[in-house]
């Protein structure tokens, strides 16, 4: 069954939240994908000023098409997560702890999800229109200059998930194990 | 004596006018083939698949009727393109041409600009350009423009070998099921597989990425690759990546193989892997 619930509820009710449960996700959450990622990593390595808090936070893999005027945001569906499987861990002991993409993650991405008790959800990959209906503001906060890399803040509401990997590390990828 | 042909002149402007119109109408419409394929296995599936199908015909009704692109990946622009002999293009090239309609279209339809300059570099030239450009030269006095934006997820899961000719049709489907196997799940299944085989090491990709041309539920004009097609595409269904790599019945909607004569001593093959949001579309000039 569907479960909506707020990212302050997930967060707070983490442990008992299991793989392959269905989850209309409703808060605040931040685009970073791979040139983001680096950026972020290269930041955390030299202690530098972060472009928003890490700790708690939910990133989504997205790099938005434009919003057209009057349009809150373009067409903003899920990249591929595996390619961000090489900067998670680090994010992750940097205090996120909600991954949203699409497609499977690494051994070490999910031992690393279960360590840091996080959680990684699936969206699906390819409804961008649908899912830019639940987006109710976007703001253009760090790397302008990555074009549609740069990282988004967004509020999202009622945004259809599926709990991919939890936090004891389960996973509903068919064939990655 | 002298022969007077007639030509046709068609000046750049024109091809960038159609393409810049092309560029766009395509990342809204998922073609009919396409959505029937997935209405159809739609009903093959139950629980998250389910849903999944039901997520993606409704993304496609969204984006047709707002023009909203179907994938925020609006792509690398390929374009087919066939060049009646009889045409002149003036005030410019097919390249000019076709790639200031793409500059356009991406920067006017807020497309997403996907194209980096250098590829370690990686500075985006904003624009979307260049695109990739492929001409045939043909009999008449038309030009046809096949347009073909294609996601990098799924390409980035295609994969290319040059197998031994021993290793025969049972090498080439390993290749592509343990291709599908290795990153299917990560390119947006339900997938379109598109297989060259022959050629040589530059020319097997091409074949394989303009196989996706083809319409689901169209044969291959080749009575033994149809069924090779069939069985291959049975094969992948029945590995259990299902939609969005989530498990089901459907991990791909069709296979397409296109073949050419290659080397003695070679078996080139090459997968290119197509999302759900196979986007394509034609015009003519």
């Amino acid at each position: 069954m569907t479960k909506a619930m707020t990212i302050q509820e997930l967060l707070s009710n983490i442990k008992n939240i299991k793989a392959g449960q269905r989850v209309l996700l409703s808060g605040t959450i931040y685009t970073a994908r791979d040139a983001a990622h680096a950026r972020i990593i290269d930041l955390i390595n030299k202690e530098a000023k972060l472009p928003f808090g890490l700790k708690n936070s939910a990133i989504y893999y997205c790099g938005p098409a434009p919003a057209k005027p009057g349009e809150i945001i373009g067409a903003c569906g899920p990249t591929t997560s595996a390619r961000m499987d090489v900067f998670t861990p680090k994010m992750l002991e940097a205090g996120v702890k909600i991954l949203i993409g699409k497609g499977a993650r690494s051994e070490s991405v999910r031992d690393s999800i279960k360590k840091n008790k996080a959680v990684y959800m699936a969206v699906t990959g390819g409804v961008a229109a649908l899912l830019s209906k639940t987006v109710k503001s976007c703001e253009l906060i760090a790397f302008e200059d990555l074009g549609p890399e740069a990282v988004y803040k967004l509020e999202v509401k009622d945004m259809p998930l599926i709990v991919a990997v939890d936090s004891e590390g389960n996973n509903i990828f068919k064939g990655s194990e | 004596m002298k022969s007077e042909k007639a030509v046709r002149i068609i000046k750049s402007i024109e091809i960038s006018n159609a393409v810049e119109k092309l560029c766009a109408d395509a990342n809204y419409l998922l073609p009919a083939d396409v959505l029937n394929s997935l209405k159809e296995n739609s009903g093959k599936e139950k629980g998250t698949a389910k849903d999944i199908f039901d997520e993606i015909i409704k993304n496609a009704e969204i984006a047709e009727t707002e023009k909203i692109p179907l994938c925020q990946d609006t792509g690398s622009a390929n374009f087919f393109i066939k060049i009646g002999k009889d045409v002149v293009i003036e005030d410019g090239d097919i390249y000019s041409g076709v790639n200031n309609g793409v500059a356009e279209c991406y920067k006017k339809k807020y497309l997403r600009k996907s194209i980096v300059s250098d590829p370690l570099e990686r500075k985006n030239t904003g624009d979307n350009t260049p695109a990739n450009i492929y001409v045939d030269i043909v009999d008449g006095e038309n030009i046809e423009i096949i347009f073909l934006p294609k996601g990098g997820g799924s390409e980035n899961a295609s994969a290319l070998k040059m197998l031994e000719p021993s290793a025969g049709w049972d090498g080439v489907k390993d290749f592509v099921l343990n291709a599908v196997k290795e990153k299917g799940a990560n390119a947006c299944p339900p997938l379109i597989i598109g297989i060259g085989i022959g050629g040589d090491f530059a020319s097997v990709g091409y074949l394989a990425k303009k196989s996706l041309l083809r319409e689901i539920g169209s044969k291959n004009t080749n009575p033994y690759y149809e069924e090779k097609e069939k069985e291959l595409l049975a094969e992948i269904n029945k590995l259990n990546i299902g939609a969005m790599g989530l498990g089901g019945n459907t991990a791909a909607l069709a296979v397409f193989i296109n073949t050419k004569p290659c080397h003695i001593a070679s078996l080139p093959a090459a997968v290119n892997i197509q999302c759900h949001s196979c986007r394509r579309m034609t015009i003519k000039i």
